[in-house]
């Protein structure tokens, strides 16, 4: 972020010709000396860069906190070797490109119709953004306690219509994930719709007014002016959603904790069991590969999204 | 084991340092630094133990109880969290120097991975050791140095019943696995839950392996010290009986329709309540289901997990919780910490105990006795230590324990894996954790 202050000629709605020289930013940053930096700089050091390297290192040890001893690439064969691994990563994918998929899906859609003049916009806006709010952790017990499978809401409410027993949402290993991926989705749609909202406000009006008075209908102005304009949407949310979805941990952990047996491991509650049971440099390990796992899918995403961005 | 019962050895710990508060009056004189300096003030000493609701109110009696009678020190509580979360947080407090004076942990393999060479203070010598039972000491003892004092009880790991289902259906206690799932069958045909599993917390679902160890070592005695050496596998004959026994259970159809969502106090409730006939489970369990109902202390009963051969039936048993001093606790501190876990090595402290919280099994502690009136299980379990059929599980003989054995008894019990796979896929999960301790031939 650069650290040009905020003028209003920064406005965009209000650009004015006398809009100083792009130079600014750059004058502004040579008036800050070196000690300036320092205060961030060190704190960027010590809890950033020096844990990284150390991490790097520790992931070739067999580390007990109380000594560490280098055993070359063992932990990277043994994470490997791993009987869950591959599940474990198979369910990262799906995870990941399911939730991110959906967000992107359903998320313009919502952004669609919030974005149209409808009743209640701003209240609905407001409802639709609300799980984002909430915290991951109370998400998942809730949850929890809404899909248990004799005494939940959901399937109380379930039985009551067809008169048999629901499904065991959290504890059927052929739907745990599923499930798991259904309630991210929930829980993060909001922030998708929102930023599509931005996308969609963000295409210049003289577009719908040209293809009102070409007689487009509102299918035509949704594949041939919103769903192209909106692009640089799409690719934030898909950016977003898919690291988000790569790393995810916290709601699969709180609702199924993996299971039943290994049924909804992903690679980071993998990881985190190795470190729950004291095997911390195998555990290290484990996150250096994810890192890599998410940097290799990830960023040639990304590149190729920003030159899509650009042909437009 | 350990992990996942910690909550249960931590009630029962959390009892016994109760019971010890109340019995305070006569402990003070036990303390082994006679040469206290009373009159220059009170030395304060902190106490971790962890935050589970017995073991809290009754470290916290304990603990008033120990202070109101050794003016010269002034013992703090301070909680942690149970399971996985609170190993992490004792192995880095320990890894940091931030330790407390005094931890309360579990003993054998768990206490093993704490490197205590290095980190615990070594109390072999000290004259209060005298008072422990050897049978507690080898499960805190590494490298031929003891480092704990018992904190509760010793536990049995079995299989609750319900008594008056038993009565009705005109069934006996089985002493063979054929016995067991023949009573199964009749039980199933009364329209009663025969064996209550309880998967929502997992922990639960490792009984029918763990609770099998004294058929394992009744078959091959010298089982644990080739499972540490490499040699004897879980995918092998003996062990692997426990995991076919619960695939077994579960094929047969024999468990309560929401076993895999079910926590333990729901599976408790079954029991007590008489829609589930058996449980297999810890006695740690029994203040719970006690406090469910009038009758649930005479109505629930005890037997060890039967095997194949009724000649050697037993039952398999746990060892407290120690109290360890961590080796950051010196001079005047230490000599204060000594004093208290003399104190909690005595009689008098197991007696207060009892009053506090009824004991969920006998004390490791010489010369105590169990007061008159227990559960019905407690008392069964005692008739097994009595007897002499009792073995202790396998976590007490070997360091191993591999870190993902609920998960996978979880998998077998629900049908998702076959027995064969689960324990070899365990036998994969008991290498890992070996070469984290750095032990010989892996």
């Amino acid at each position: 972020m650069s650290l040009k202050p905020i003028t209003p000629d920064d406005a965009p709605s209000s650009p004015s010709p006398m809009r100083p020289p792009r130079a600014s930013a750059r004058h502004v940053d040579a008036t800050y000396p070196l000690w300036f930096h320092l205060p961030g700089g060190i704190i960027f050091l010590v809890l950033f860069l020096v844990p990284t390297v150390l991490s790097f290192y520790f992931a070739f040890t067999r580390w007990t906190l109380f000594k560490a001893t280098f055993i070359g690439f063992d932990n990277f064969a043994l994470f490997f070797a791993e009987p869950g691994l591959i599940g474990s990563l198979k369910n990262t994918l799906v995870y990941g490109f399911l939730t991110s998929g959906l967000k992107v899906v359903l998320g313009m859609l919502l952004a669609v119709v919030l974005s149209s003049p409808i009743i209640a916009r701003g209240y609905l806006r407001s409802v639709t953004f609300f799980p984002v709010l909430v915290s991951t952790v109370g998400v998942g017990l809730t949850f929890q306690v809404l899909l248990d499978p004799f005494h939940g809401m959901v399937n109380q409410v379930l039985s009551g219509i067809t008169g048999r027993d629901g499904p065991g949402w959290l504890t059927d290993p052929n739907i745990a994930l599923l499930s798991v991926v259904a309630i991210d989705v929930w829980k993060g749609i909001g922030l998708a719709t929102l930023i599509y909202i931005a996308g969609i406000a963000a295409i210049p009006a003289e577009y719908f007014e040209a293809a009102r008075v070409d007689g487009a209908n509102s299918w035509q102005v949704f594949r041939r002016i919103i769903l192209p304009l909106s692009f640089p949407a799409t690719s934030t949310v898909i950016i977003l959603s898919l690291i988000g979805g790569l790393r995810s941990f916290d709601l699969i952990w709180t609702t199924t904790q993996g299971g039943p047996g290994f049924a909804s491991d992903v690679i980071a509650s993998v990881i985190y069991k190795q470190y729950q049971a004291g095997f911390y440099g195998l555990s290290t390990a484990g996150n250096v590969i994810l890192f890599i796992v998410v940097t290799v899918i990830v960023y040639p995403l990304s590149r190729w999204l920003n030159s899509k961005e650009t042909v437009l | 084991m350990i992990r996942t019962h910690r909550p249960v050895i931590g009630l029962i710990a959390g009892m016994a340092v109760a019971g010890v508060a109340v019995s305070g009056c006569s402990a003070g004189s036990l303390g082994s630094n006679s040469g206290d300096p009373t009159s220059k003030g009170s030395v304060t000493i902190s106490f971790l133990v962890d935050n589970s609701d017995s073991s809290m109110k009754l470290a916290n009696a304990a603990v008033d109880a120990f202070n109101a009678t050794n003016q010269g020190v002034v013992v703090k509580i301070d909680s942690r969290p149970g399971g996985t979360d609170g190993d992490n947080l004792v192995k880095t407090k320990l890894a940091t120097g931030d330790m407390n004076d005094l931890l309360m942990y579990n003993s054998g393999s768990l206490m093993a991975a704490l490197d205590p060479a290095k980190n615990l203070v070594p109390l072999t010598t000290e004259p209060f050791m005298g008072n422990v039972e050897d049978t507690f000491k080898t499960t805190v003892t590494s490298g031929g140095q003891v480092y704990g004092v018992p904190f509760g009880q010793a536990q049995g790991g079995g299989v609750l019943y319900n008594k008056k289902i038993f009565a009705k259906l005109g069934l006996s206690v089985p002493k063979t696995w054929s016995e067991f799932m023949s009573n199964n069958a009749k039980i199933k045909a009364a329209g009663i839950d025969p064996v209550i599993q309880t998967y929502g917390d997992t922990w639960s679902s490792q009984l029918f392996v763990l609770a099998d160890f004294h058929n394992v070592i009744a078959a091959q005695p010298d089982w644990a010290d080739k499972y540490t050496a490499n040699q004897a596998k879980y995918a092998d004959d003996p062990a692997i009986k426990g995991f076919q026994r619960l695939q077994q259970v579960h094929d047969a159809g024999y468990l309560n329709k929401d076993f895999a969502s079910a926590k333990n106090s729901q599976g408790l409730q079954m029991l007590v309540k008489g829609t589930g006939a058996q449980y297999p489970m810890l006695t740690g369990v029994v203040p719970a289901y006690v406090a469910m109902s009038d009758t649930a202390a005479k109505d629930i009963g005890l037997f060890a997990q039967p095997g194949d051969d009724a000649s050697t039936y037993g039952l398999t048993a746990w060892s407290p919780a120690g109290i360890y001093v961590p080796t950051t606790t010196t001079g005047e501190k230490l000599a204060a910490a000594k004093k208290f876990l003399a104190w909690m090595a005595t009689p008098e402290a197991c007696d207060a105990q009892s009053k506090a919280v009824s004991p969920s099994g006998p004390y490791m502690i010489k010369g105590s006795k169990l007061p008159d009136g227990l559960p019905t299980a407690v008392s069964d379990m005692e008739q097994f230590f009595a007897d002499g059929n009792v073995s202790p599980a396998l976590e007490f003989l070997s360091p191993l324990k591999g870190p993902n054995l609920e998960k996978i008894t979880v998998e077998v019990g629900s049908g998702i894996t076959s027995a064969a796979d689960g324990a070899k896929r365990y036998d994969e999960d008991v290498k890992k954790q070996a070469q984290q301790l750095g032990l010989d031939g892996w």
